[in-house]
């Protein structure tokens, strides 16, 4: 789990060029990160490169936070 | 008419990631060009560029300088290159806190010929191993030419005139010429303005090498095959960067004191309606285009000292471009100088035409006309012209003609003067 946590950060920080300190669970792509509507595209789509999973469009639009992701992969991830 | 001078220069090229590098280096004669290490060119026909020198070391090209880590990996490197020397130049021109009301008139005029190359080659292959959806949502907004100026007018909150200009080789020179005529009419006060490109991936070389363009008997000497007007040039070397400079209505510049390059006085434009990579056979179009440019100046030929030529080492552009030059000039051709920077910085496309500019410009302020690099032996036609063989020389320059010729037929010239 505390993996799955720590990939999704790390995805986060490189994406998005943020310090690693600023990205917590809490932390919304948008409002807390810097990211605009491209970014979280981006974002899904690193995801589901790193953790094999496909994220359909209305699955990732309610991606928002750090949280959303680590919870879409436990769920779905293999 | 408003007049319009030069208040700030940027550069980025093979010579270094900034304007002294840069130019301290081409007027010491070296050369920028080298084997190609950006990918494995073991397979192309040309196998030599000048590429930007990266990295954090003094004089290299620190991407990260300028850039937000964001921008950097979202956008190709010509959009790099041209955010970069903006920054520079308008550090130089002293006008990056502008307040509301004057970046309302501060508006980007910056072109490229080809733009995100590198980008569209990767990503098409990378459609057709992985599929659609494993395309770059920043695809498109990140490889299009007019997003060199596009970023820079979201960097610097430039609120005037956001434009670009394609055209080919002549670019660059377009993009100031261009630029200069939205400050003459009133549509700006400041123009950030000027070309780039970074071309140097195995499409672009191969799609030069195809059209028969490129150098490819210097693959084991690479600082000696840009060689424009002598007798062993076989085409010309890639190069990539920018040239960036800040246009300023010179009231303006005047009264807040700012330190003045020169003064755009000339620009000249035409077609050759002849062949889309020969050119004219007697050169016509450039002939046009400079003496445009000079009548614009309300200037004569004995009026100019230096010539950047277009001069790119092919074997027959540089013949009919000095052709062309000699046939207008007539008897003045004794006082001037003409010198070609390709031969050591490579073309740089649709950079090319700003970046030899900036040289121009500086050419003015040193009193020193930069030399054309390996001109052992020059052409037939070379004699009686002084082309600033090898080694740079001091001498008096108030007045500067810059030539950029492009694919399609396009010319364009610029006229500089001492202020």
């Amino acid at each position: 789990m505390s993996d799955i946590a720590e990939r999704v950060k790390k995805i986060v920080v490189e994406h998005l060029g943020v310090e690693p300190e600023k990205v917590t669970e809490d932390s919304s792509f948008i409002e807390d990160l810097g990211a605009d509507s491209l970014d979280t595209v981006e974002l899904v789509m690193a995801f589901e490169d790193e953790f094999g999973v496909e994220i359909p469009d209305d699955a990732a639009e309610k991606i928002l936070t750090v949280r959303d992701a680590i919870a879409f992969v436990q769920q779905h991830g293999k | 008419m408003r007049r319009v001078v030069v208040t700030g220069l940027g550069l980025v090229t093979p010579l270094g990631g900034d304007v002294e590098t840069s130019w301290r280096r081409l007027i010491g004669g070296e050369s920028g060009i080298g084997p190609i290490t950006r990918f494995d060119a073991s397979d192309q026909a040309c196998r030599i560029a000048g590429e930007v020198p990266m990295g954090t070391a003094p004089g290299a090209f620190d991407p990260a300088r300028r850039l937000e880590p964001k921008v950097l990996r979202q956008t190709d490197p010509f959009i790099h290159f041209a955010l970069d020397a903006a920054g520079q130049a308008l550090e130089d021109a002293g006008l990056t806190q502008l307040p509301e009301e004057e970046r309302l008139r501060a508006g980007v005029m910056i072109g490229a010929g080809i733009g995100g190359l590198p980008g569209i080659a990767e990503e098409a292959v990378n459609l057709h191993l992985r599929g659609p959806r494993r395309v770059s949502p920043h695809f498109v907004h990140g490889r299009l030419i007019n997003l060199a100026s596009g970023q820079v007018s979201i960097r610097f909150g430039l609120k005037g005139p956001n434009h670009a200009v394609v055209t080919a080789c002549s670019s660059g020179a377009h993009a100031i010429g261009d630029a200069a005529r939205l400050i003459q009419w009133e549509d700006a006060d400041i123009m950030v303005a000027g070309g780039a490109e970074a071309a140097i991936c195995p499409l672009g070389i191969a799609g030069f090498a195809q059209a028969r363009a490129l150098a490819t008997r210097f693959n084991d000497a690479p600082q000696r095959a840009s060689r424009p007007w002598d007798r062993d040039r076989d085409g010309f070397v890639m190069g990539e960067g920018a040239g960036v400079v800040v246009l300023e209505e010179f009231e303006r510049a005047k009264a807040r004191g700012a330190q003045i390059y020169g003064e755009v006085v000339g620009y000249g434009l035409t077609g050759d309606a002849y062949h889309v990579t020969a050119p004219h056979p007697e050169a016509d179009g450039a002939f046009r285009a400079m003496a445009m440019a000079l009548r614009r100046a309300r200037l004569t030929p004995e009026d100019v000292d230096y010539i950047n030529a277009h001069g790119t080492s092919t074997p027959m552009g540089d013949e009919l471009e000095l052709a062309a030059v000699k046939r207008l000039f007539g008897p003045a051709i004794g006082g001037v100088s003409m010198s070609s920077t390709k031969s050591a910085i490579g073309h740089l496309l649709g950079g090319a035409g700003a970046v030899e500019s900036v040289f121009c410009l500086l050419a003015l302020r040193d009193q020193v006309v930069p030399p054309t690099l390996n001109l052992d032996h020059p052409c037939e036609g070379a004699e009686g012209v002084d082309l600033v063989p090898h080694q740079a020389r001091e001498r008096r320059v108030e007045v500067v003609l810059n030539n950029s010729f492009g694919f399609g037929g396009t010319n364009a010239t610029l006229v500089f003067r001492r202020v």
